[in-house]
């Protein structure tokens, strides 16, 4: 696996404007990549301007347990309260892509700024940031959340910030190692010999470099927040005023042997927009791959 | 010796782990809000005021932080994990009888995706733009977005409905009378949906590594070595490239092993299996503390110990570890 190594490595800037053109260029030629982009736009679309679309409204009661096509005004059937589904899920949508974006978010943030640190200072600041790491990968992410959620209210931020916090520890060491590897290239030591500040090498010359496999892994991570978003409300750990898909979901639950489409159709959506945000994750990572663009 | 030294390295190591774990546990009791010794009793478990008095006597709740954070590693290394108010017992009789089930499911999925997954992915990279290929690729991007609630509950519409042959709730059959063998084979029998639940997400993912590290090390020069001494093709899968296509895979198995226990969360809460997650998740809606403190630290534990097993199967597999 090391061996793997890109053989381009010594980019200046017009060249990585063109490298940038280049992929994408790669990215859009992958139908996969394209039909995941799609999918995700569509769900986008449903989420944030389909609710202007229904007549119903999520918490607006009529008959419970009314299965799909059964009647005209809820087309994808009650769940046991009698709330419409179809409403449920266009609102619920716009709940679960923004604590998956919003928690990537945090993630990422907590990733890069510990990676960056550690991978660009080394010695004792990358042994305690390690350290912490992993004692990070130690706790079982979705227990240690769920710890956080009981202990502190379950609120909408302490979902988000609960996801940041345990899933940060991947991307750390991603972008540990992206600064291991460019720290040592020359542009980087010129700029040190021009008199650059830590923090203008660390943000301005480095970590731009670093950005390819670091928007990959951003991608990938959304996917997995959304994931855990709707396993914890599953679990009945989410803001109880909030409709999110993984809270119909855990509301459906009990009832499912006799209405499969409460839980059906809302795990529909959060697998297709995991799809879609996986397609394009993998699109992304081939476009900016300099050895798989050769083959 | 290096072994015994690496094995002693490691153990010192997780025990630092372990107690950061329990110094973490005692932060999160001071930072949750309201008084802690409300939170080590349990909201709902009908904490009296002599209960409260006692656990703060206990505890020593009136005295400052570091002398708290003594008296409480203390009390967990001596193995007084505290007391459950709700089932008025002590908590670590109630995980112990609970990380059976949970041992039993998360090792089982564990073996069906590493092996299957490795299996699928090393036949798919014989052929990689055959159609099997892309099957193992689509495959992998499926069982990954699938949120693993979702699916074990689709699995049991599947089998309770359509094609009933497994049972698709708890761990055994209460009424079954016979023989140790039988019972044994009932228990096997509700393993299967559960632990096929739980091994899709990963086995998913290991076939889909499977077959690009293997694609990686056929492309070897050793292997093209081999190929050129005319050894057979089996032979050469075998001896040469899986060994150390299995590394990545192994690698990234040990580092998941705190996520499977995530999931095995949410597929015992589906399966109604009698395992820590369930008693998790009921632990919460009872805020019975105490018991989701020690849930949170015996997984820990696990994920620990099953870190050191991982890193001495690289050991044993490694080529390159083995010669020195």
């Amino acid at each position: 696996m090391q061996a793997r190594k890109s053989p381009s490595k010594t980019q200046h800037k017009s060249q990585s404007k063109s490298h940038s053109q280049k992929a994408l260029r790669i990215f859009f030629r992958n139908k996969a990549a394209v039909l995941g982009m799609i999918l995700l736009l569509l769900v986008i679309l449903a989420s944030f301007v389909g609710r202007f679309f229904t007549r119903s409204i999520p918490l607006k009661s009529s008959a419970p347990f009314t299965p799909p096509g059964s009647h005209e005004k809820v087309m994808l059937g009650t769940d046991q309260v009698g709330r419409d589904i179809l409403a449920g899920i266009l609102y619920g949508g716009k709940t679960t892509l923004l604590v998956g974006i919003s928690a990537a978010t945090i993630t990422i943030i907590i990733g890069v700024v510990v990676g960056a640190l550690a991978g660009f200072y080394g010695g004792w600041v990358d042994e305690i940031l390690m350290r912490i790491t992993e004692f990070f990968q130690v706790l079982p992410t979705l227990l240690f959340a769920m710890v956080l959620v009981a202990l502190f209210s379950p609120s909408l931020w302490t979902v988000i910030f609960a996801i940041g916090a345990v899933s940060w520890t991947s991307t750390a060491r991603l972008a540990r190692a992206e600064f291991l590897k460019i720290k040592h290239m020359e542009y980087v030591t010129a700029g040190r010999a021009l008199g650059m500040q830590d923090s203008g090498l660390i943000w301005k010359a480095i970590l731009p470099n670093a950005l390819p496999p670091l928007i990959v892994s951003a991608t990938l991570i959304i996917g997995v927040a959304i994931l855990f978003e709707a396993g914890l409300s599953f679990l009945g750990l989410s803001d109880p005023n909030v409709i999110s898909w993984g809270a119909i979901l855990g509301g459906g639950r009990p009832y499912f042997l006799d209405a499969w489409w409460i839980v059906t159709l809302p795990g529909l959506m959060i697998f297709i927009t995991v799809l879609s945000i996986s397609l394009i994750g993998d699109g992304l990572n081939d476009a900016f791959n300099p050895k798989l663009r050769e083959s | 010796m290096a072994w015994l030294q690496l094995i002693i390295k490691r153990l010192f190591y997780a025990l630092i782990l372990i107690l950061a774990v329990i110094v973490l546990n005692f932060l999160l009791i001071q930072l949750a809000p309201g008084d802690p010794a409300e939170v080590i009793a349990g909201e709902m478990g009908g904490a009296t005021e002599e209960v409260l008095a006692s656990i703060r006597e206990r505890y020593g709740l009136d005295k400052p932080v570091p002398v708290q954070l003594g008296l409480y590693l203390t009390s967990i290394l001596r193995g007084d994990l505290g007391d459950s108010y709700y089932y008025n017992a002590p908590v670590s009789k109630l995980i112990l009888r609970r990380l059976g089930p949970t041992l039993l499911l998360v090792v089982t999925a564990i073996i069906i995706a590493l092996f299957l997954g490795t299996f699928l992915g090393v036949i798919a990279s014989q052929r990689p733009s055959s159609f099997f290929s892309s099957f193992v690729t689509v495959f992998s991007l499926v069982g990954y977005a699938m949120p693993v609630f979702w699916t074990a509950m689709m699995f049991i519409l599947l089998f309770a409905w359509i094609w009933p042959i497994f049972p698709v709730s708890d761990m055994r059959n209460f009424l079954l009378e016979g023989p140790w063998w039988r019972h044994v084979l009932d228990v096997a029998h509700h393993l299967v949906l559960p632990a096929v639940t739980l091994a899709l997400i990963y086995l998913a993912q290991y076939s889909r590594l499977a077959r690009s590290s293997m694609l990686d090390v056929l492309s070897a020069d050793y292997v093209r070595t081999a190929r050129a001494k005319g050894l057979k093709e089996p032979v050469i899968i075998a001896k040469h490239a899986l060994r150390n296509a299995l590394l990545p895979i192994i690698t990234i198995a040990g580092l998941q092993f705190g996520g499977v226990i995530s999931g095995a969360v949410l597929v015992e809460t589906v399966f109604n299996w009698p395992g820590l997650g369930t008693l998790a998740l009921d632990s919460i809606l009872r805020r019975d503390y105490p018991i989701l403190m020690a849930i949170l630290l015996f997984s820990s534990i696990m994920v620990i110990v099953f870190n050191i097993l991982t890193d001495l199967c690289y050991q044993l597999i490694d080529p390159r570890l083995k010669t020195r």
